[in-house]
């Protein structure tokens, strides 16, 4: 308690001197700012430095070779007159928000069940958090083999999967996508309402057992509401991961049929570094920035996360 | 309270537990199989012979190398993070200096720079400096994509250290070097081996920065390994899924006996 006014900010003119002697004894100990120096010079250069750079060479023409030319704003106007970077940013929207639908409900039903004390939960727990210690290549690899139209499970349960070949189509390459994403990321999510479903208080639910409220009622008029910061920061993780998926795009389907399940992140890598043309790339790497920036700022506005105090208000 | 048994959720959770069991199961099964076997029966089946020679082929495919490669990626990220990270979070917890609590925000915003959006610069940085197809050169931005994470994981720690602790140490005359391998690198070791863990599996499983930044058989990493093999042999299903079982091993081991680390560190990744 003692250190609640020393951790207030020095307000601003400097008011070191006007602060209590022991504050200033206590001072003496603390690391200067040159602690943090080596790792944000680190990270700067290789996340904030080059967030910069991918601005600057969207205006240039550049093919690997040599040095990057200025061409003004010709990247742009070629992205915005070609028909598969706008299908790109709509298959994009589609896998967050099938993404969003198929995980967000199974994984707050499955966190707030392992959030219990049943006996078999540990056992279980394990075995579903092994999906997410695996590499996605490694996951593509294993559900491209298992969905091997020949010799894959399609084949052998011929009369739920017809001729097998499910990669064959747009629906269902981006059935499959979808899936593999469920199976890969849920666990994740689980794991975070696992841990905020943990910390909702007793209390809360004894009061609304007294007043006769049954399961299916607390799930809906606890559980839920006092998920719902989680539910956001979730959500959030998802639209970035959902945007951002590549492994799974260029192993399972390598964007196809056609340009089918072309979403703007693999998009950005066949321009790149299949046809070297890296000032697109660049501009395409921007837009996944905006996109990305602008739907965290929507679901952050919609939600009022940005107005909330706390949900544990009235306690 | 005694808490009810919510069937509802024990069944979901019972399916759920089928469809991430069912293809483990089925990866695992394959590659005690001979290829004409696992042809024939078809992969649900249960197998009837036992073969390691999908093992011997994944080796002899270069494997062997690859997870060399991926181990020194691995130790490189690892002690560059190390490193970096907890005087960093040190800082960011005990600094007074306003440059501190900027760099904190400045980390949490790195938190939402997907590396996909930085590639190319990155590409044309490594290039520059003359790393590529070199392993260093996946070292340094995987090691740099793994700070904001495990900076936010440890600060978490730090701040559980009481603040009598440092005026104790103050009180003695210490000087912030010392407080910091006395006092904040002891209390905050569950925090340390967290991002330990963390940071190698990230490293253990990355993808992007060595498929952009090496070509080579000589710098393949696992990951990379696993794709080519699939590009290449695609039809040998078995030996497909024994690569795959092996570079899930080191993983499986990690887990078995670091389940704790691993599992707050995601816990803290999400939920903070």
């Amino acid at each position: 308690m003692t250190t609640l006014a020393t951790r207030r900010r020095p307000a601003p003119g400097g008011s070191t001197v006007s602060r209590p002697a022991r504050s200033g004894a206590s001072s003496v100990g603390r690391p200067g700012f040159a602690w943090a120096l080596p790792a944000t010079i680190f990270f700067a250069l290789f996340a904030l430095v080059p967030l910069v750079a991918v601005a600057v060479l969207s205006f240039t023409s550049w093919s690997g070779l040599g040095d990057p030319e200025f061409v003004g704003l010709d990247n742009w106007k070629t992205l915005i007159a070609d028909p598969v970077m706008l299908k790109s940013l709509w298959l994009s929207l589609l896998f967050i928000a099938l993404g969003v639908v198929t995980q967000t409900p199974l994984s707050i039903l499955l966190g707030v069940w392992a959030a219990g004390n049943q006996r078999n939960r540990a056992v279980l727990s394990a075995i579903y958090f092994i999906p997410l210690l695996l590499s996605s290549a490694a996951i593509s690899v294993l559900w491209r083999a298992l969905l091997d139209p020949n010799f894959g499970i399609p084949g052998q349960l011929s009369w739920l999967f017809g001729d097998g070949n499910l990669l064959g189509t747009q629906t269902g390459a981006i059935g499959v996508l979808i899936f593999v994403g469920m199976w890969q990321f849920t666990p994740f999510h689980t794991l975070i309402y696992q841990g905020a479903a943990k910390g909702i208080p007793h209390v809360l639910y004894q009061a609304a057992a007294i007043d006769g409220a049954g399961m299916v009622r607390q799930f809906f008029s606890i559980t839920l509401p006092q998920l719902r910061n989680t539910a956001i920061t979730s959500i959030i993780l998802m639209v970035v991961g959902g945007l951002t998926t590549f492994e799974t795009v260029l192993i399972l389907t390598n964007g196809g049929p056609g340009t089918d399940t072309t979403i703007t992140a693999f998009y950005m890598y066949q321009q790149a570094f299949r046809s070297f043309d890296f000032g697109v790339g660049s501009a395409i790497a921007l837009v996944l920035v905006i996109v990305a920036t602008a739907i965290s700022l929507v679901v952050v506005k919609v939600s009022g996360y940005d107005k909330m105090n706390s949900s544990l208000e009235g306690l | 309270m005694k808490t009810r048994p919510n069937y509802l959720a024990g069944i979901g959770s019972f399916l759920w537990l089928l469809i991430v069991a069912i293809p483990l199961y089925v990866m695992i099964s394959g590659t005690f199989q001979t290829r004409a076997e696992f042809g024939d029966n078809g992969p649900l089946s249960f197998p009837t012979s036992f073969t390691l020679q999908n093992y011997a082929d994944a080796i002899t495919s270069g494997f062997g190398r690859y997870f060399l490669n991926t181990l020194v990626v691995t130790v490189g990220v690892v002690a560059i993070v190390l490193l970096l990270v907890p005087p960093l979070s040190y800082a960011i917890v005990r600094s007074r200096s306003r440059a501190a609590s900027f760099v904190f925000r400045f980390f949490l915003l790195g938190l939402a720079i997907p590396a996909q959006a930085v590639i190319v610069p990155v590409f044309y940085l490594i290039n520059t400096v003359g790393l590529y197809d070199n392993l260093i050169g996946v070292i340094l931005p995987t090691a740099a994509f793994a700070l904001p994470i495990c900076t936010l994981i440890l600060s978490g720690t730090m701040r559980d250290i009481t603040g009598e602790l440092y005026e104790a140490m103050a009180m003695d005359g210490a000087s912030p070097a010392r407080a910091f391998f006395r006092l904040v690198l002891p209390l905050s070791k569950g925090g340390i081996s967290t991002i330990a863990v963390f940071s190698a599996l990230q490293a253990w499983n990355g993808f992007l920065f060595p498929l952009i930044l090496t070509q080579s058989e000589s710098t393949r990493v696992v990951t990379l390994g696993l794709f080519n093999f699939q590009t290449q042999y695609g039809i040998n299903i078995p030996g497909l899924l024994a690569a795959v079982t092996l570079s899930m091993v080191p993983v499986l081991l990690v887990y078995l006996f670091a389940r704790r680390a691993l599992v707050q560190g995601l816990m803290g990744a999400g939920g903070k």
